[in-house]
């Protein structure tokens, strides 16, 4: 599963990041770091080995190691993305109740 | 590896506000992963699957996960599972449970269960304590540990939930921790596929109940002892009796070719219509 170095890339969704600080304590390169406001946080974005500890261990899914060419999907649907009015919010609202 | 996250978020319901609500640095949220990534190696569609839930932090897990849901009655999630299994055999039903909902309140449903050797996979979620009522002690707290009902150390011997359900005839029975992820998605997926009663017991550790009562400062403190104290079943065989003592086992105990209670059930009826 290992593979060379710098050939990936890790994300974090900040917002579902919890702090409990697995990635931090048994990433083998020392990749991620806590933050002032206790998240991981990506520090050393080149020392990672592809190993998929961090995404397998997570428990709030918020990290996703990704191969360094390719966009995120975040990144990729970038240009599609506009602030969300207040229409929209009143609609996911809705929808999402259930 | 890559990508194993966008795998999981096309099967949460994005509706139900994440993050989940499971304490930092509690495991289940690596067993709700596990057990996503298992269903979809599988090639299960989500209509197939049906998850049963009893009450407890590990019913919560089937809030978040798009297959069809059941959150039943305290410690009676194996008895609906059954239900839903007799009813219509194509399903594959999954059930979670805790360790207080699966062996104190529901104990006498998985002795059954075992005994039927039905075909379905139960994980039973062991965090050695009643974690969502206040961290009372359960029948899994290990001898001496402390909890709000034992504050000067647990009298009363453990229950081995795998030697329980070996003992009781199930069929499949293996025991893995949160640390090993990858285990964890193996053990699963075999319960899963298992003909008969699939019984896999997940350590999953609860600090800020269990861990913080018993001298771990943080939830990784937690996770280290479960790495340190974690050793496959061969390995275990090898080692000197002194060190056996507090070992977590982890493996497969039991794995024995049957036919499930409800193929039988499916043979008798053709039989007795005369379809041979």
């Amino acid at each position: 599963m290992s593979g060379k170095k710098g050939e990936t890339r890790v994300k974090i969704f900040r917002d579902w990041c919890k702090g409990c600080g697995i990635c931090v304590a048994f990433c083998p390169s020392q990749v991620m770091k806590l933050d002032n406001q206790g998240k991981a946080r990506v520090v050393q974005d080149d020392e990672c080995i592809n190993c998929g500890f961090c995404e397998i261990h997570c428990p709030d899914f918020a990290i996703m190691v990704h191969p360094r060419e390719e966009l995120t999907p975040f990144e990729a649907y970038i240009e599609e993305v506009r602030p969300a009015t207040r229409e929209d919010l009143q609609k996911t609202r809705n929808n999402s109740t259930g | 590896m890559a990508k194993v996250t966008q795998l999981i978020h096309n099967y949460l319901r994005h509706s139900k506000r994440f993050p989940h609500v499971f304490c930092p640095g509690c495991g289940h949220g690596i067993v709700l992963g596990s057990l996503i990534r298992s269903v979809h190696s599988l090639g299960l569609a989500k209509d197939d699957v049906v998850l049963v839930a009893g009450i407890g932090c590990s019913g919560r897990i089937p809030v978040y996960v798009d297959f069809n849901s059941v959150h039943t009655t305290h410690g009676r999630a194996l008895t609906f599972a059954t239900g839903i299994k007799m009813a219509n055999p194509r399903l594959t039903v999954i059930v979670i449970m805790g360790d207080g909902d699966a062996l104190s309140i529901g104990g006498n449903h998985l002795i059954h269960a075992a005994r039927r050797n039905i075909g379905l996979a139960a994980l039973v979620l062991n965090n050695h304590i009643y974690g969502m009522t206040g961290g009372q002690s359960s029948c899994t707290t290990p001898l001496g540990s402390y909890s709000t009902t034992t504050p000067f150390g647990q009298l009363e011997e453990e229950f081995d939930i795998s030697r329980v359900a070996k003992v009781c005839g199930s069929s499949f029975v293996a025991r893995t921790t949160v640390m090993q992820a990858r285990h964890m998605d193996k053990m699963i997926s075999t319960a899963i596929t298992h003909p008969g009663f699939g019984m896999v017991e997940i350590i999953s550790p609860c600090h800020t109940q269990f861990g913080r009562k018993n001298r771990f400062k943080t939830s990784v403190d937690m996770y280290r002892w479960l790495q340190k104290k974690s050793v496959s079943l061969d390995k275990f065989q090898e080692l000197p009796p002194e060190k056996r003592k507090d070992a977590v086992v982890t493996g497969i105990f039991e794995q024995k070719d049957c036919i499930g209670l409800e193929e039988k059930h499916a043979r008798m009826r053709r039989e007795l219509r005369g379809e041979t």
